[in-house]
């Protein structure tokens, strides 16, 4: 009956990447009650620290001092995962999908993180708030 | 807590570079100083072991990708062994065995050295 019901968690965290073990705590906290398989949550705690990551390196420019709000949404059929920031924005699709194997072949680093949310998650979902906030949303269906 | 560690081992002309814990964008510098260290001292032949390597992000990943090509240019590798299915997973998604080399064993890494 339980599984019904939406429930919803939030973390506030500093702008640093001594947060991700917390975040990747608090995600795996979150939906380890609702049954969802290890693949499915491992697949979401990456996707949410790289968009963490992101926030960190590219919206905050390393400044320690903002913040990453994280808000966990588990729905019947999906788990949706809403990541703010306050920081400098940018336009996803602007961002190309990258040719791995012309990017392997390169030896490009980094830039990655993007891909590999795209990849790990159903849907991503990007929106800038007129230049006050951001927000990220991350979608994996999983199954009831 | 100790949330990544790395330790360096010995075997002949081949350097091991073990890794244990959760790599991501806030412990891979310290890898990157191992790299680094390595590439100091001048040795280019390396195997790293991942078997109690429990998690990685793509700022582990591009780790890899920073140093691989300083190791080959300077006639080594950097071969890479026993890694969780998990941590696995995150190399094949993105096609990276493609350019390393993956062993099951540490012991296979370091023959592939030795027999080259």
């Amino acid at each position: 009956m339980e599984n019904t019901k939406q429930k919803t968690f939030e973390l506030s965290v500093r702008s640093t990447t001594e947060e991700l073990s917390a975040i990747r705590d608090f995600i795996r906290q979150s939906i380890s009650p609702a049954g969802i398989t290890d693949e499915a949550m491992d697949k979401i705690i990456l996707a949410v620290d790289e968009a963490s990551t992101n926030v960190v390196k590219h919206a905050y420019h390393y400044a320690k001092d903002k913040e990453i709000k994280i808000q966990l949404e588990l729905k019947s059929e999906s788990c949706v995962v809403t990541i703010t920031d306050f920081g400098d924005s940018f336009d996803p699709n602007e961002i190309p999908q990258p040719n791995m194997k012309q990017y392997l072949e390169e030896k490009r680093v980094g830039g990655l993180g993007l891909y590999l949310m795209r990849t790990l998650m159903d849907e991503v979902q990007y929106t800038s708030y007129d230049g006050k906030y951001n927000k990220l949303v991350l979608i994996k269906k999983i199954s009831a | 807590m100790s949330e990544f560690f790395t330790n360096l081992k010995e075997n002949g002309t081949v350097n091991i570079v073990e890794l244990g814990g959760y790599l991501d964008a806030h412990t891979a510098p310290q890898l990157e100083n191992v790299f680094s260290d390595l590439i100091k001292s001048k040795r280019f032949n390396v195997v790293v072991n991942f078997e109690q390597l429990n998690y990685i992000s793509s700022a582990g990943l591009g780790v890899f990708m920073a140093f691989i090509e300083t190791m080959r240019e300077n006639s080594g590798d950097i071969k890479l062994a026993a890694m969780k299915p998990n941590v696995y997973n995150i190399f094949d998604l993105l096609g990276f065995p493609l350019l390393y080399e993956i062993f099951n064993s540490e012991n296979e890494a370091i023959d592939k050295f030795i027999k080259q």
